[in-house]
């Protein structure tokens, strides 16, 4: 069977091709049937039969937009080449057509949930691709780099095969590192009952140390009760929940949750990260069974906003140089933070430049959904997908660009570099840190 | 015999001592920990830059490290802590560091009864366990899921056995993980191994194992029961008969299944923290008989009462009674205990506790950042800056009570009796 599009851009990725080197057509069907029968529901049936394919989403997504509308990156047309084929032929495809299927859902699409807005019916076309991936998750046709951090989580609870001595010896080496310009500060460790559990992605302890440093500067200045696990279950990243492999998102997702529990801590302050604001917040939680989070979930944009509004954080000066803001997917419209990021950077960033469009309408970075996670032999097609966006940020004409989450720090610094936009990207704590009070810091 | 037995459960109060006479000795003070006996209150203090040293009950310890974290007291009251000198770190207890250093040591561990003490430990490069000074013969690429027997003979932890160098994924799927026991793999290697625990006997070690991405087994001493599953939680086994129960995931449903066989239907939204009673008599869990509603179920029987959350399922003794922390949609804590909440809610809930005879539960409750302690619903007078959980003594009629109250560390020994209902 040919799939008009994705045929013509396949890709060879060892992982996808391992995967359905395997397949029979009659495995392949039996999975999708299990799936479809005992994991989908009302939903996805609603969304098959009422899908106009009026094609109205298409200029919701940055793919097409940005491949000079070539129709076959359309949301649409991603799960007409996809779910759409997979049930009118009732699961019967070929092991090529499940290799095309992974392509498209893997790296195609970063269940931003852009085009949703764009739907008259509002079909959700980033769980329509959930749904794919978790097919080709079942079938074992996965990309390798992502497929390579799912392993990691699911061996470690954390995504960077980061051992269990390293997160504690990575945090006792930024509190040494701290104490010179705060003497007296802590990254208190394992302390039950502490008010907040600030929680981090995997990639901090490995390659962001300074933003744990910057975090447990704000944590001390601002006077909180706070601590910071020792043990697995401190990091909320979730690539698990992007590959569909649900089994080990709950796994990883419970062990951040336990950890929580144990320390009996009031909350989860979490870093500037979006894909695991939606793991926690939204995914994880509910695969396990809990309507909300167990303990209460805060992003940082929600925290600063906080610490502001109490007047825990002071500012000694302001950030002058002209700033705009990325509105990360999943804290916007997966949580609707996009006012209290605005005020955040607004009290420290007096020149403060809107990208258009923005908000809820804002442009996906090309990186989340796992889409960066699936590594180099994607890179081409998610830079070139993002064209958008590089306008964007110039349009701006500002020199800095704020981004709220890890993914899109990844998804902006290759647009930025790719399309020489010359901006620099900055974390909203790398510009609190710069420009907060600090009483206890030494000269 | 209980270690408590040996404890002062004469009834009453007394100040065991000033806790402000650390803070007025040292500019540095870390957070307190007290021993379960109540009898001491230990915390890490900093001497000079470069130099830190452990409190505990007004004098400092001889030795001096460069870092001292991970203080804790095991169960025979003794106190340990992890620390660091000339850039190694090796185990202290009371005063005594253990002869040879190690590149890192974490994840302190008591035997039962106190005696032994085992730590986590990176060794150039290398992963196992350390027993009472004595590191597995052999280490590994990585170790994680650390364990100690009961009576602290044994050390279990899953180890990766087979090295493994970037995105190897096809390496993975073949598996290069399984479970060491006092640093010997087991030869049955797999994609995954959690949570390895022993039997009360320390003769058996069971495991969660996933075979392959979609297929969960339970390993017993590196054995597979004959069925596999849709997804596992961690095993437990029975401490008088050595039968082993895991929350297993079938058709959709989450039950549990006993050296193999299914012994609660699957039909449980959710089902884990599986724990036995003492006697063996009764086995708890964690379950959700509908999404987002949970309770507790004693052999396979849910509570009536359901909560969004429930956590920390303890048993009495001989099973009959059980209680466990909850909470509520307003994000307010209590204890549930036999089906029953209790009336009033709290900004936390600790650790509960419960009478070997299960006629009290009681617990650490924390309100405007204060804590007291309660027994079955009632709160004790006294109002703690910080208190520690509390603990029954071995006839289940009294209870130990410490905590910190202005400036002074309290212990309290109160009979329950007039909170029996
Ligand atoms: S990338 Fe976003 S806008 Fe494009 S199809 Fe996927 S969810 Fe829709
Ligand atoms: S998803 Fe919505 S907008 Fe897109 S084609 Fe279908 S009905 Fe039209």
């Amino acid at each position: 069977m040919s799939i008009p599009g994705i045929r013509d851009r396949k890709i060879e990725d060892v992982g996808l091709q391992a995967g359905v080197d395997r397949l029979t057509e009659d495995q392949i069907q039996k999975t999708i049937k299990k799936v479809l029968k005992g994991e989908t529901g009302a939903k996805l049936k609603l969304y098959a039969e009422t899908c106009m394919r009026c094609g109205l989403c298409a200029e919701g997504c940055h793919y097409y937009m940005s491949h000079d509308k070539d129709p076959s990156y359309a949301p649409v047309s991603k799960v007409r080449q996809t779910m759409w084929e997979i049930l009118r032929h009732n699961g019967k495809v070929s092991p090529e057509f499940i290799y095309g299927c992974a392509q498209i859902a893997y790296t195609e699409c970063n269940m931003c949930k852009r085009c949703a807005h764009y739907c008259p019916l509002g079909i959700d076309i980033g769980y329509i691709i959930s749904v794919v991936r978790r097919i080709c998750h079942k079938l074992g046709v996965v990309p390798l780099y992502i497929q390579d951090t799912a392993h990691s989580h699911s061996a470690t609870m954390n995504q960077m095969w980061v051992k269990d001595d390293e997160w504690p010896d990575a945090l006792q080496w930024q509190e040494d590192e701290a104490r010179d310009e705060i003497p007296n500060l802590r990254i208190p460790l394992e302390v039950e009952g502490a008010d907040i559990f600030y929680s981090v992605i995997g990639p901090e302890p490995k390659f962001r140390t300074q933003l744990i440093y910057q975090a447990a500067v704000l944590m001390n200045e601002t006077g909180q009760s706070w601590t910071m696990p020792a043990t697995p279950g401190w990091d909320n990243s979730d690539m698990a929940m992007y590959t569909g492999d649900y089994e080990v998102m709950g796994r990883i997702k419970r062990a951040h949750f336990d950890t929580a529990m144990r320390l009996k801590v009031k909350r989860i302050v979490m870093g500037e990260c979006g894909h695991a604001f939606r793991s926690i917040y939204d995914m994880g939680n509910r695969w396990l069974g809990w309507k909300m989070h167990p303990v209460r979930v805060m992003h940082a944009i929600e925290f600063y906003h906080e610490l502001l509004e109490k007047g825990q954080l002071k500012i000694a000066k302001t950030f002058d140089t002209p700033v705009t803001l990325h509105d990360p997917c999943n804290i916007i419209r997966g949580r609707g933070l996009m006012d209290q990021a605005r005020e955040v950077v607004k009290a420290f960033c007096p020149n403060f430049v809107e990208m258009t469009p923005n908000r809820e309408h804002n442009y996906c970075c090309c990186a989340g959904g796992g889409v960066i996670n699936c590594g180099p032999p994607f890179k081409n097609v998610r830079v070139e997908g993002n064209k958008v966006k590089a306008e964007q940020l110039i349009r701006t004409g500002v020199p800095v660009v704020i981004a709220p989450c890890h993914n899109c720090h990844g998804g902006l610094e290759d647009i930025i570099h790719a399309y020489k936009t010359g901006q620099e990207l900055k974390f909203l704590i790398d510009i609190i840190y710069e420009c907060m009070e600090k009483p206890d810091a030494v000269e | 015999m209980r270690l408590a037995s040996s404890w002062d459960w004469e009834p009453g109060q007394r100040v065991v001592l000033e806790s402000t006479k650390c803070s007025e000795e040292h500019e540095w003070q870390e957070e307190f920990y007290a021993s379960p006996d109540g009898e001491r209150l230990a915390c890490v203090v900093r001497l000079s830059d470069f130099e830190s040293g452990v409190w505990v009950n007004g004098e400092v310890w001889e030795s001096r490290f460069d870092r001292v974290w991970y203080p804790r007291f095991g169960p025979d009251n003794r106190l340990t802590v992890l620390a660091q000198a000339e850039m190694d770190w090796t185990v202290a207890t009371e005063d005594a560091a253990w002869e040879d250093s190690y590149t890192y040591v974490w994840g302190t561990r008591f035997s039962e009864d106190g005696a032994h003490v085992a730590v986590s430990v990176q060794q150039d490069g290398a992963y196992g366990m350390i027993v009472d000074g004595k590191i597995w013969d052999t280490l590994y690429e990585n170790a994680n899921n650390f364990t100690l027997s009961p009576d602290g003979s044994r050390s279990a932890a899953a180890v990766q056995a087979i090295p493994m160098g970037q995105a190897e994924v096809a390496k993975f799927k073949a598996g290069v993980f399984t479970v060491a026991v006092d640093g010997q793999a087991w030869d049955k290697i797999v994609m995954n191994a959690w949570t390895p625990v022993f039997s009360k006997d320390a003769r058996k070690v069971a495991a969660q194992i996933r075979l392959t991405h979609f297929d969960y087994a339970i390993a017993v001493d590196g054995g597979l029961w004959p069925d596999t599953y849709q997804m596992v939680w961690e095993p437990v086994f029975n401490p008088a008969n050595g039968q082993l129960a895991a929350p297993v995931k079938a058709g959709g449903a989450w039950g549990v299944a006993i050296d193999g066989l299914m012994a609660w239907k699957p039909r449980f939204f959710q089902c884990w923290q599986p724990v036995f009673s003492r006697n063996g008599q009764r086995l708890a869990a964690i379950v959700a008989p509908e999404y987002g509603e949970f309770t507790v179920a004693i052999d396979g029987q849910p509570w009536s009462w359901t909560y969004p959350v429930i956590d920390q399922v303890v048993l009495s003794d001989d099973g009959s009674c059980a209680a466990a922390r909850a909470k509520d949609n307003d994000e307010k804590w209590t204890i549930i205990k036999d089906g029953k909440p209790w009336e009033r809610t709290y900004d936390m809930v600790f650790s509960p506790a419960i009478s070997p005879d299960g006629a009290f539960a009681a617990a650490k409750v924390e309100k405007k950042g204060q804590h007291r302690i309660a027994v079955n619903g009632h709160e004790l007078e006294t109002v703690f800056d910080q208190a520690w959980d509390p603990v029954f003594n071995p006839e289940g009629d009294k209870i130990l009570v410490r905590g910190l109250s202005q400036g002074k560390f309290l212990r309290a020994v109160v009979p329950v009796e007039q909170y029996r209902y």
